[in-house]
């Protein structure tokens, strides 16, 4: 029990040190503006990519809508910080609920059907939220959108070290929760399902109950990554969450690893990264993607990671700690 | 006492009825077998009991925890498991890319008591509780002899042990009847040899009350105290070994297959 304790406080001092860290190099000028805005734009794309992964990777569903979900986390959270004037961490969190409820009600009927149904519900959710949005003009501001959200501080010169400090703070937790999750019964549970649905029901585990379970907790942290872009940006418009969106959080996924968590934040940077370099090509992501998922399939169909991880506490234990015996650097999947 | 009761149970597919009538009543510490040719119905009785199909008429009861009869025609497997019902299948359904240890852990999933937030912030319950679980489940690999697998994923470990994995993993949900779907199939003569001992252990050790399918006669006549034989989805036979082995509808059904029933 005591080492558990060690092992949760070493941790979550790895996690603050290095949040830390990133944003004392932002705010020293170390690293500069244009970088952190892309730093800050991956960790929300990390963000959305494990929600996505936690239902797509680890519960087997395809879903094709998470730019949706996004946006009704960020419409929800300008909301309440524009109109009902509320903090903004209240606000970001009643996105993620709004979101979730979402999830609930596209989930409740489609997860019981077999096969691809999520898959084709989640795409049509997604294009049916924009056209609301656009319709939506006394709340949305149509499809001009919303202007003027506040940012996450008002001063301009801390905005880029601090909007850097909240993406990385929610991130990290995300990640740290995800993976907890997944590393219980609970997430045995969801694996069971991608594994074997007639095995796991004969098992005693409630298929569709944890289908459920895992989309509305997808649904959540879709929001809340949705609910970041609202102050990160400070405009909204119903673009900014087509289907391509939710096309770039699958290819995150994809090229991660299906069920690898290290894969999605390795690929979620990358990708991010790659995108805003590429940026004079346009259009052509439309031809790259296609082109870099093809790819993926006929050379590496798990992704970078397969489903392995990387334990950040094992690789701790492993630089500092030689000497006891340390958890292994690369977890096996069922390790977990 | 009883434990389970079929009442004239019928299911069709499309215009086939695949089994029809089907009765059985099982006693509580029974082992009773189910035989009969390929496509008999045998495996379809199995899905009709444990909630994967519906009987299109009939009724079936098991009895609960408390030894209270329900009606369980129209529950889902997984209630059905968790009122003290497990199974094998014919075709293994392990879950194949997570680890011995893991397939096991599952099983015990529907008796867990701390919650997702337990889970999610690492409280003292999570731990507790995990670390009861990880040790029941090695204690049921080690009477398996898997307990040195326990890191391997389920997919790695040979024909054989995966049939033993997959018997391990029902009894972890702690059923008090069993169903095995032809557990020696594919099997040679030592390892169902080794099978039959391990079945007879297993129904000492947990109390259990044994449902069999199986294609291998020697088997089946070797352990069960009661046979009941299949015929495209009808009854045609039910005793003891010796009288069914004496029965003339039996040797009939058998003929032309390559098993004969006093190989
Ligand atoms: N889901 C299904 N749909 C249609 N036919 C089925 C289905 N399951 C089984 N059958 C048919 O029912 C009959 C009995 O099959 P089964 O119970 O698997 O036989 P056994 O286990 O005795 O070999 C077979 O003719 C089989 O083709
Ligand atoms: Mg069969």
């Amino acid at each position: 029990m005591k080492k558990n304790i060690a092992n949760g406080l070493t941790l979550a001092a790895i996690a603050v040190v290095f949040t830390g860290i990133m944003t004392a190099l932002v705010f020293f000028g170390v690293i500069d503006e244009y970088t952190a805005q892309i730093l800050s734009l991956a960790g929300i794309n990390v963000i959305v990519a494990l929600s996505l992964n936690l239902i797509s990777g680890f519960t087997g569903q395809l879903a094709l809508g998470h730019a949706g979900f996004m946006a009704v986390g960020a419409y929800t959270t300008a909301y309440c910080i524009m109109k009902l004037n509320l903090p903004m961490f209240l606000a970001i969190l009643i996105g993620g609920l709004v979101t979730a409820v979402f999830g609930l009600v596209i989930g409740f009927p489609t997860l019981r059907l077999r096969g691809d149904y999520l898959a084709i519900v989640t795409l049509g959710f997604g294009e049916i939220i924009r056209v609301i949005m656009i319709n939506l003009e006394q709340i949305t501001g149509g499809a001009a959108g919303l202007k003027g959200i506040p940012s996450f501080t008002e001063d301009i010169l801390l905005a880029p070290a601090l909007s850097l400090l909240w993406v990385f703070s929610v991130m990290i937790i995300t990640i740290i929760l995800v993976s907890n999750l997944i590393k219980s019964s609970y997430g045995r549970a969801i694996l069971s399902v991608r594994e074997d649905e007639i095995a796991a029901n004969a098992m005693g585990i409630n298929v569709f109950y944890y289908k459920m379970y895992a989309f509305t907790i997808s649904a959540f942290i879709a929001g809340v990554g949705g609910g970041l872009y609202a102050p990160f940006f400070g405009y909204l418009n119903p673009t900014m969450f087509n289907f391509l969106k939710s096309v770039d959080f699958l290819v995150i996924v994809v090229l991660g690893g299906m069920g690898s968590i290290t894969g999605t934040v390795i690929a979620g940077f990358v990708l991010t990264y790659l995108q805003e370099f590429l940026r004079f090509l346009q259009d052509y992501r439309l031809v790259i993607y296609p082109l870099l998922l093809i790819f993926i399939m006929l050379f590496r169909p798990s992704g970078l990671m397969g489903n392995r991880e990387i334990s950040i506490l094992g690789l701790w234990q492993r630089l500092f700690k030689s000497k006891n015996q340390s958890q292994s650097k690369v977890d096996k999947a069922g390790e977990r | 006492m009883t434990v389970l009761r079929v009442k004239d149970i019928s299911i069709l597919f499309g215009g086939l009825k695949a089994v029809s009538n089907f009765n059985m009543t099982l006693e509580e510490g029974e082992l009773l077998g189910l035989i009969g040719p390929n496509g008999a119905g045998k495996t379809t009785v199995f899905n009709m009991i444990t909630g994967v199909y519906h009987p299109t008429s009939g009724e079936i009861e098991f009895a609960d925890k408390n030894g209270k009869f329900q009606n369980t025609t129209h529950m889902k497997p997984f209630q059905i498991t968790q009122m003290g019902m497990a199974r094998t299948f014919q075709n293994i359904r392990l879950f194949k890319d997570l680890t011995v240890l893991d397939n096991i852990r599952i099983a015990y999933h529907s008796n867990v008591k701390y919650k997702t937030f337990d889970a999610v912030f690492r409280t003292p319950a999570f731990f507790k509780e995990e670390a009861e679980i990880t040790k029941k489940a090695i204690e049921l690999l080690e009477i398996f002899n898997l307990g040195h697998k326990q890191a391997e994923l389920a997919k790695n470990l040979p024909y054989g042990e995966q049939r033993k994995l997959e018997i391990a993993r029902a009894l972890a949900t702690q059923p008090k009847l069993l169903l095995l779907d032809e557990p020696a199939a594919g099997m040679n003569p030592q390892e169902t040899q080794d099978l039959t001992q391990l079945i007879r252990f297993i129904r000492e050790k947990f109390n259990l009350t044994i449902l069999l399918i199986e294609h291998d006669v020697s088997l089946v006549m070797g352990i069960c105290e009661r046979i009941i034989v299949l015929d495209y989805g009808q009854t045609i036979a039910e005793g003891t070994p010796a009288q069914i082995s004496q029965d003339p509808r039996v040797i009939k059904a058998y003929l032309g297959e390559e098993v004969g029933l006093h190989a």
